[in-house]
């Protein structure tokens, strides 16, 4: 099938200033060569450490901010370049919604004109099909019609997170990239929003990217999963194989760190040791063999780390320092 | 109870606001005990009374609205709602850190983070303004900021989610208190930087013996920290207990709600989360008597009469109401 979504060695980079005088000195290099599609339908999970990068990828996406190198194409058209203006009607079909459901709703405006904004600048219907629509928006993502007339902050986290996402789907999108929609929000919430999540895509036939930290909630909800370690992807599989049979050294270290909700079953984390790499001027072979002090690590320098299928549909970068040996002999042959 | 005394103790503690509606109680009579060394965890639903419980007793409610009614909070034998304002500046940020639970209201954003670091060392020790430098980016270092003493110069925004959460952690544990009360420290970081955090805070715990009332929905994160666990339901205590206790035998009916809509790696993917029917009823619609009750739809006497609390086996306390309450076979 066609994807959705094609992300194409995608950069991302920030100048940064430093030292007493605070000259530039350097790059955060945030996002560093990304590659990623996403089919009609589908959920892929993103995870990662934090400052890896996932927020800033899902902005590019979205184009709330200008890539420094490669592409993005959204059903088939290269997006990467598009202005303001020539976004505007992709805006409908590709959505964003926040943790921090708060900050992202202007504290001013009603609910209803909070939900009825998308929908009035793209000049949908006249006020009184705007009127039903965002009546019919609020039943569906399960608020009482009453809320319209109401202010965010008159709601809890749960309830403001949908409010966030009628705005959202307001315009019917295909792709909604929820930068850790459920973070914020207690278990019982929590489970409320993420089965409205799935019934939507199941109704809506969405496409999500669906960025957050608890690999529980990613698992659940995803198709396929993603790993980003310092501005690139370094696994991605099937959302079961990818925690029943991780194969990159850090997945294993994320896996192995998911706190265990049994006190009795408190286990052996593999805590990563070293000094955690930075983006700013970072190692110029394997991040992770450096931060690990692999003995290999030496011959990454110059390497090409990029993607191997070890499987079918399931990748891994193609680095010494992160596979056991026979991966790293896999990898290796499924690439040349 | 234990011969030790406690480190801090809260006495049935009432807090309210002044609203349109009247004055509502979002604290309805809480009481508990922190060890020193020991970590006690709240959880409960949003909007039970975690942060408000946390904010009275460091007297941070917002002010003229909040108030504390009733109650005592004792801390190292004084009681701190009878403290000045000048003396509990002291306290906050010397022997009481507070990790906030929304990182850019602690955060000023048109300061860079080094400086804000180093005014913590200024105020609470005799730290020179060279030292205090030197400490911050230490302390960066500590939570696992990646180059420090280049991020030291950096504005909040320049940070990511994670990192300005582990920059407000720094703050708070900068000075080495007694007591460190975290309102969702966690829920911004990634599971190896929130395990490298927990550890942290394990070990400045062992060095230290200092003591942490850690504030998080996530019962993963208790199950691994914490010794003691209050559960907290529309501003009361409805079970409170040893931590395993709480995972393996849980007693009331609130608490096995929670326990169940938590998504475990074994859950079927895609399949439909159990939930707890029902919503909270706001502070001004509460009843006296057991509040889950009024959630499921129940009616009758027991919305009328608060339930008791009572101690069922050694150290775990629940609300005894005869719905809720339920020992497993
Ligand atoms: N506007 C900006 N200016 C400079 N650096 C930035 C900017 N935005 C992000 N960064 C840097 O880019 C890196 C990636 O940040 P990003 O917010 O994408 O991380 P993240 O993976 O979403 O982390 P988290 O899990 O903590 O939210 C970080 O080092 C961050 O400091
Ligand atoms: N300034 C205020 N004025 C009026 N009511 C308030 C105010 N601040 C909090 N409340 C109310 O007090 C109750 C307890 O709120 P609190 O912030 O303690 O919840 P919480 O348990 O920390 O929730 P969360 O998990 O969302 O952080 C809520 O019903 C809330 O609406
Ligand atoms: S520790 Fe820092 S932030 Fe906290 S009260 Fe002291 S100076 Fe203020
Ligand atoms: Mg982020
Ligand atoms: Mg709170």
């Amino acid at each position: 099938m066609e994807p959705l979504l094609s992300v194409r060695d995608l950069k991302m980079h920030f100048p940064v200033r430093g030292g007493l005088l605070l000259k530039s000195i350097g790059a955060v290099r945030a996002v560093d060569g990304v590659s990623l599609d996403i089919a009609p339908g589908e959920t892929v999970g993103l995870v990662g450490e934090s400052g890896c990068g996932k927020s800033t990828l899902g902005k590019a996406i979205v184009r709330l901010s200008n890539p420094t190198s490669g592409s993005i194409a959204f059903n088939g058209r290269d997006i990467t370049k598009l202005g303001r203006h020539a976004m505007r009607p992709l805006r409908s079909d590709l959505q964003m919604i926040f943790q921090d459901p708060v900050e992202s709703l202007n504290a001013r405006l009603s609910v209803r004109q909070i939900i009825e904004e998308p929908l009035v600048i793209h000049s949908r219907g006249n006020s009184a099909w705007r009127r039903q629509r965002v009546d019919e928006l609020l039943e569906r993502v399960g608020l009482p019609k009453s809320a319209a007339e109401r202010y965010p902050f008159e709601f809890s986290g749960g309830q403001r997170q949908r409010i966030g996402i009628a705005r959202a789907i307001a315009l019917e999108p295909k792709l909604i990239i929820c930068d850790e929609p459920v973070s914020a929000l207690d278990v019982s919430v929590q489970s409320q929003v993420l089965n409205l999540l799935l019934e939507l895509q199941q109704e809506m036939g969405l496409s999500y990217l669906f960025i957050a930290h608890d690999l529980a909630v990613v698992k659940h909800i995803s198709d396929r999963v993603a790993v980003m370690y310092l501005g690139k992807i370094v696994e991605l599989a099937d959302a079961d194989t990818i925690y029943q049979n991780p194969r990159h050294a850090y997945t294993r270290a994320l896996l192995s760190a998911i706190p265990e909700p049994d006190p009795r079953l408190r286990k052996k984390r593999i805590l990563l040791e070293g000094d955690v790499p930075s983006p700013i001027n970072p190692p110029a072979g394997s991040a992770f063999g450096h931060r690990i002090g692999h003995p290999r690590y030496e011959e990454t320098i110059g390497m090409d780390l990029g993607l191997a299928e070890l499987e079918p549909g399931h990748w891994v970068a193609a680095d010494p320092c992160c596979l056991t040996p026979e991966d790293w002999e896999k990898a290796r042959n499924s690439r040349s | 109870m234990s011969d030790e005394e406690p480190l801090l103790e809260v006495r049935d503690l009432i807090t309210a606001f002044d609203t349109d509606a009247g004055l509502l109680r979002a604290v309805d009579q809480v009481s508990f005990q922190v060890k020193r060394g020991r970590t006690l965890g709240i959880v409960g639903e949003s909007g039970c009374g975690k942060s408000v419980t946390a904010m009275s007793i460091i007297r941070l409610l917002p002010q003229p609205m909040g108030k504390v009614l009733e109650g005592q909070v004792m801390f190292k034998g004084r009681d701190l709602q009878k403290a000045t304002d000048a003396e509990m500046r002291q306290v906050r940020g010397g022997e009481i850190g507070v990790i906030f639970q929304e990182p850019m209201t602690a955060l000023n954003p048109v300061q860079r983070i080094g400086k804000q670091l180093s005014e913590c060392f200024l105020l609470h020790t005799k730290m020179s303004r060279k030292e205090a430098w030197e400490a911050s980016i230490e302390m960066l270092r500590l939570v696992r900021i990646p180059a420090p003493e280049q991020r030291i110069g950096d504005y909040p925004h320049q940070l990511s989610g994670g990192m300005r959460q582990r920059v407000d952690i720094a703050m708070a544990l900068a000075c080495k208190p007694d007591l460190v009360i975290a309102d969702e420290p966690t829920t911004a970081l990634d599971v190896t930087v929130q395990a490298q955090i927990l550890d942290l805070m394990k070990q400045l715990q062992k060095d230290m013996g200092m003591s942490v009332i850690l504030i998080t929905h996530d019962l993963g994160v208790i199950a691994e920290t914490c010794d003691e666990v209050v559960v907290m339901y529309a501003g009361r205590v409805v079970e409170r207990a040893p931590v395993a206790a709480i995972f393996e035998r849980p007693l009331h009916a609130y608490t096995r709600g929670l326990l169940d809509s938590m998504p475990k790696l074994d859950t079927p993917r895609k399949s439909v989360l159990p939930t707890i029917p029902g919503m909270v009823a706001g502070l001004a619609d509460l009843v006296p008597g057991c509040r889950f009750c009024q959630r499921m739809g129940r009616e009758g006497p027991v919305l009328r009469e608060r339930p008791l609390f009572e101690e069922i086996h050694s150290g775990h306390w629940v609300e005894t109401c005869p719905n809720c309450f339920e020992e497993p076979a």
